[in-house]
C-alpha cells in the first residue's frame, strides 16, 4: 500500500472524531435528568468532563486537519429527501471550524468549572448543568454543521437553550422577561434567515457550503436581480443572533442570567454565531450588488456594504451607551455589542479572515472579563453596580490582576495584548476595502473602549471601598480563580500567532498570505503592516485614558451627567432604543396581533367553526322530529314499502 | 280433492298476514312475540310445501335451522320481556318509550 493512500484512509477514520466532540455534551446533558443529576460531584464531573474531552479532541482535529486546504468532511448521516431538497447531518472539519471548535469547547470547559462554585448552592444545579451541555451541544452544531438547514436547526437550537439559560431564575421577572425578549428578538431575525435560505436553494438547488461554493463560483450571478437581497436575509439572520442594531435590544437584558452564563452564551460563543456564519458563507455575501427592479436603476449598495454599515454603526452606538451605564455586567454587555459591530464590519470590509481573528481573541478576554465580572459579584454579595464597589484589588488581587489583563485586551494595549492585534486586522482590512468613514468609526470606537473599560476599572477596582458589601469583599477559591489565570494567558499570547493570515490562505483564498519572520516582526506586525490604523488606535487609546483617568481618578460620583446633561441622560437610557421598541413597535405589534384575534375569535371560531357545527346541530334537531321511536310505526311503514316493491317487481 | 300446492301456500300467506297485523297492531310485548313466532311458522310451512312438492328435503333441513333459531330466539327474547316487567311492572310497549329523545 502506498503511503498516499494510507494516509487517506487513516484521516478519513480520525474526522468522525468530529462526532464525539459534537455528541459527548449531549449525552452528558441528556443524562442528568436521568439519574446523574441527583449527585452533584457526578453532575459537574460528568459535564465537565465532556467539555474537557471535546477541547482536547479538537486541539487534535486542529492540529490534524487545520493545516489542510480545504477541510474534510467526516462521515454524514443522510437524513430526508423531499423533492429536489436532500438533506444531511454531515460536519466540517477544516481551519474555520476547528479553530472556532477550539474556542467553543476551550471557553466552555472553563465555564464549566468556574460554574462549580458560582451556582453552588443553587437549588437547580443539575438543571443549570444540564442547560449548559445542551448549549455545548447546540453551538458545535453550528460550527460543524456542512449545510444551511442544518446550521438553521441548531441555530433554533441555540436560540431555545439561550431561552432557558438566561431565564434559569425564572421565578424573577426580570429574568423571564428577558428570556422571552432575547428568544423573540432572535426570532426577527431567524425569520429573514430562513427567506434567505429558501431563495439560495431555490436558486441553486442545495444547501451544501461546498456545492454552493462550487456553483456560485462559476457563475456569481446564479441569483440573478436577487443576489443582494439574499445575502442581506442571511445576514438578518446573524443580525438577531450577534446582536447588531436594531436588534440588539435583547443583548444587555440577557445579563439577567448567570454571570457564567453571560460569559459563555452572551460574549464569547453564542453571540459569536452570527459572525461565523457570516464568515462561512462570505462567498455568498461576497458576490457583486444586484438588486430587483428600481432597486437596481438606483444603484443599490452590496450585501457587504450594508453589513459593514451595520457593524459600524453598532460598534460606535454600544460604545457611546457603554460610558454611562452603572452596572458592571451592562457595561460589559454593550462592550460586547460593540466588539461583534467591529467583527461584522470586518466581515463587511470583507476580511473574515480579520473578524474571525477577532472572534477569536475576544472570546479569550470577553469570557475572562465576565468570568471576572461573576467573581467580583460573588465576591461582594451580588452586588452589580460599580459605584458600591472600589479598592477590590486590595480584597481580590487574582480577580483583579486577571480583570486588568482583560481590560487591556479589551481595549487593545500594543504589544502586550492580544486585542491590539485582531483589532488592527479589522483596521487594517477597513482601510483595504476603501471604506475611510468605517476606518474612523473604528478607531474612534478603540477611544471609547479604552473610556469606558478604565472607567469601569478605575471605579471598581481602585479608589477606596463604597459600600458594606465592597468592603468585605473576598475572592471566591481556585474554581473560580483558576479559570480566570488560564484565560489570562491567550488574552496576552494569542496575538501574536498570525490567525488572520492563516485563516486567509487555508479558507478565504487570500492571494498573499502575509506572515511574519521574526519575534520583533511578530510584535510590531500591525506598525509594519499597517501604520495609519495601529498609530491611530493607540493615540485613541492613550486618549481615552487619560480622559478616563482624569474624570473617575478616586472619583466618588461620576461627574458626567452633571457635564454632559442631556446626553447623558440619553445614554442612560440606552439611546432610548428600548423606549422606541416599547412606544411604536410593541403597539403595532399589539395592534395587528389585535386585528388578527378578532379574526380568529369571530370569523374563524364565531362564524365558521361554531357555525358549522351551529347548522349541522340545528339540521339534526329538525330532522329528529321526524323519528317517532316507535318500533310499530316502522314496521308497518317497512311493510308498506316492500308491498310496493314487489307490487312494482311483478308488474 | 287432492290440496295441491296453492292450499298450502295460501293458507301460509293467511298465517303470515295474521302474524304481521298481530306484530302491528297489538300493545302487548308477549302478543307482539307470539305474532312473530306465526310469522316464522308461516314461512315454515312454504318450505315444507315446496320441498314436498319438488320432492327433494332442501327445504325440510331447513326448516330445522329456523326452529332451533326461533327457539333461542324465544329463550332471549321471553327473557328480556320478564326482566323488563319485573323492572317496569309493564309489557305494554306504549309504556317503554325511555330510549327516545
Amino acid at each position: 500500500m502506498d503511503p498516499i493512500s494510507h494516509t487517506a484512509v487513516a484521516s478519513s477514520n480520525a474526522q468522525d472524531l468530529a462526532w464525539v466532540v459534537l455528541l459527548f455534551p449531549l449525552i452528558s446533558a441528556a443524562s442528568i435528568p436521568l439519574g446523574v443529576g441527583r449527585s452533584r460531584a457526578l453532575t459537574h464531573a460528568m459535564a465537565i468532563g465532556a467539555v474537557a474531552t471535546g477541547f482536547v479532541l479538537s486541539v487534535s482535529l486542529f492540529l490534524l486537519f487545520g493545516f489542510t486546504k480545504g477541510g474534510i468532511h467526516a462521515t454524514p448521516l443522510p437524513w430526508l429527501s423531499v423533492g429536489g431538497l436532500k438533506l444531511q447531518i454531515g460536519l466540517t472539519v477544516d481551519t474555520l471550524s476547528t479553530l472556532m471548535l477550539m474556542v467553543v469547547t476551550g471557553i466552555s470547559t472553563l465555564v464549566h468549572v468556574f460554574s462549580t462554585r458560582y451556582m453552588d448552592g443553587d437549588r437547580d444545579y443539575p438543571r443549570y448543568f444540564a442547560s449548559l451541555g445542551l448549549f455545548t451541544f447546540s453551538m458545535l452544531g453550528i460550527v460543524l454543521s456542512d449545510n444551511l438547514v442544518q446550521t438553521f436547526i441548531f441555530w433554533e437550537l441555540v436560540g431555545v437553550t439561550s431561552y432557558l439559560l438566561v431565564g434559569f431564575w425564572h421565578e424573577k421577572p426580570s429574568a423571564a422577561d428577558a428570556a422571552k425578549k432575547a428568544f423573540l428578538t432572535n426570532r426577527i431575525g431567524d425569520f429573514g434567515f430562513i427567506l434567505g435560505i429558501i431563495l439560495v436553494w431555490s436558486a441553486a438547488g442545495t444547501v451544501q457550503f461546498t456545492d454552493l461554493a462550487a456553483k456560485f463560483h462559476t457563475d456569481p450571478r446564479l441569483l440573478g436581480g436577487l443576489t443582494s437581497l439574499a445575502g442581506v436575509l442571511i445576514f438578518l439572520g446573524a443580525m438577531g443572533k450577534s446582536a447588531q442594531v436594531p436588534l440588539h435590544v435583547w443583548l444587555p437584558d440577557a445579563m439577567e442570567g448567570p454571570t457564567p452564563v453571560s460569559a459563555l452564551i452572551h460574549a464569547a460563543t453564542m453571540v459569536a454565531a452570527g459572525v461565523y456564519m457570516l464568515c462561512r458563507v462570505f462567498f455568498l455575501l461576497d458576490l457583486p450588488a444586484a438588486w430587483p427592479g428600481f432597486l437596481a436603476t438606483l444603484g443599490g449598495p452590496s450585501a457587504l456594504g450594508i453589513i459593514a454599515w451595520v457593524g459600524g454603526i453598532t460598534s460606535l452606538l454600544a460604545g457611546l451607551i457603554a460610558i454611562q451605564q452603572n452596572d458592571i455586567k451592562r457595561i460589559l454587555a454593550y462592550s460586547t455589542l460593540s466588539q461583534l459591530g467591529y467583527m461584522v464590519m470586518a466581515v463587511g470590509c470583507a476580511g473574515p479572515d480579520a473578524a474571525m481573528f477577532h472572534l477569536t481573541t475576544h472570546a479569550c478576554f470577553k469570557a475572562l472579563l465576565f468570568l471576572g465580572a461573576g467573581s467580583v459579584i460573588a465576591g461582594c454579595h451580588h452586588e452589580q453596580d460599580i459605584w458600591q464597589m472600589g479598592g477590590l484589588w486590595k480584597r481580590m488581587p487574582t480577580t483583579s490582576i486577571c480583570f486588568a489583563i482583560g481590560t487591556a485586551a479589551l481595549c487593545g494595549l500594543p504589544i502586550v495584548t492580544s486585542g491590539f492585534y485582531s483589532k488592527d486586522a479589522i483596521f487594517a482590512s477597513a482601510l483595504a476595502a476603501d471604506r475611510p468613514v468605517l476606518f474612523a468609526v473604528g478607531v474612534l470606537v478603540a477611544g471609547l473602549t479604552t473610556l469606558y473599560m478604565a472607567r469601569l476599572y478605575l471605579v471598581a477596582f481602585l479608589g477606596e471601598p463604597r459600600s458594606e458589601s465592597a468592603g468585605h469583599a473576598h475572592e471566591s477559591g481556585t474554581p473560580m480563580t483558576l479559570p480566570l489565570v488560564i484565560l489570562a494567558l491567550p488574552s496576552v499570547t494569542l496575538g501574536w500567532l498570525p490567525i488572520g493570515s492563516f485563516l486567509k490562505e487555508m479558507s478565504f483564498g487570500g492571494g498573499h498570505p502575509h506572515y511574519p519572520d521574526s519575534i520583533t516582526d511578530i510584535l510590531f506586525d500591525p506598525f509594519n503592516h499597517s501604520p495609519l490604523g495601529a498609530v491611530l488606535g493607540l493615540g485613541l487609546i492613550v486618549f481615552g485614558g487619560f480622559v478616563a483617568v482624569s474624570l473617575y481618578w478616586n472619583a466618588t460620583v461620576d461627574p458626567l451627567p452633571k457635564t454632559l446633561g442631556w446626553v447623558s441622560t440619553a445614554l442612560r437610557s440606552r439611546l432610548f432604543f428600548d423606549a422606541i421598541f416599547d412606544r411604536v413597535v410593541v403597539p403595532i405589534h399589539d395592534a395587528i396581533a389585535a386585528l388578527f384575534g378578532l379574526i380568529d375569535r369571530w370569523l374563524l371560531q364565531g362564524l365558521v367553526v361554531r357555525g358549522g357545527s351551529g347548522a349541522v346541530d340545528l339540521v339534526g334537531r329538525g330532522l329528529r322530529l321526524v323519528q317517532t321511536g316507535n318500533i310499530q310505526t316502522y314496521g308497518f311503514l317497512f311493510v308498506i314499502g316492500v308491498a310496493v316493491l314487489v307490487i312494482l317487481a311483478l308488474k | 280433492m287432492t290440496p295441491g300446492i296453492h292450499h298450502y301456500l295460501v293458507v301460509s300467506a293467511l298465517l303470515f298476514s295474521l302474524g304481521l297485523f298481530g306484530v302491528l297492531a297489538r300493545r302487548n310485548l308477549i302478543v307482539i312475540y307470539m305474532s312473530l313466532e306465526l310469522m316464522l311458522n308461516a314461512a315454515n310451512l312454504t318450505l315444507v310445501a315446496f320441498s314436498r312438492f319438488n320432492e327433494n328435503l332442501n327445504g325440510q333441513v331447513m326448516v330445522f335451522f329456523i326452529i332451533t333459531v326461533a327457539a333461542a330466539e324465544v329463550a332471549v327474547g321471553l327473557a328480556l320481556i320478564v326482566a323488563l316487567y319485573r323492572k317496569r311492572r309493564t309489557a305494554d310497549v306504549d309504556d317503554l318509550t325511555s330510549l327516545r329523545f
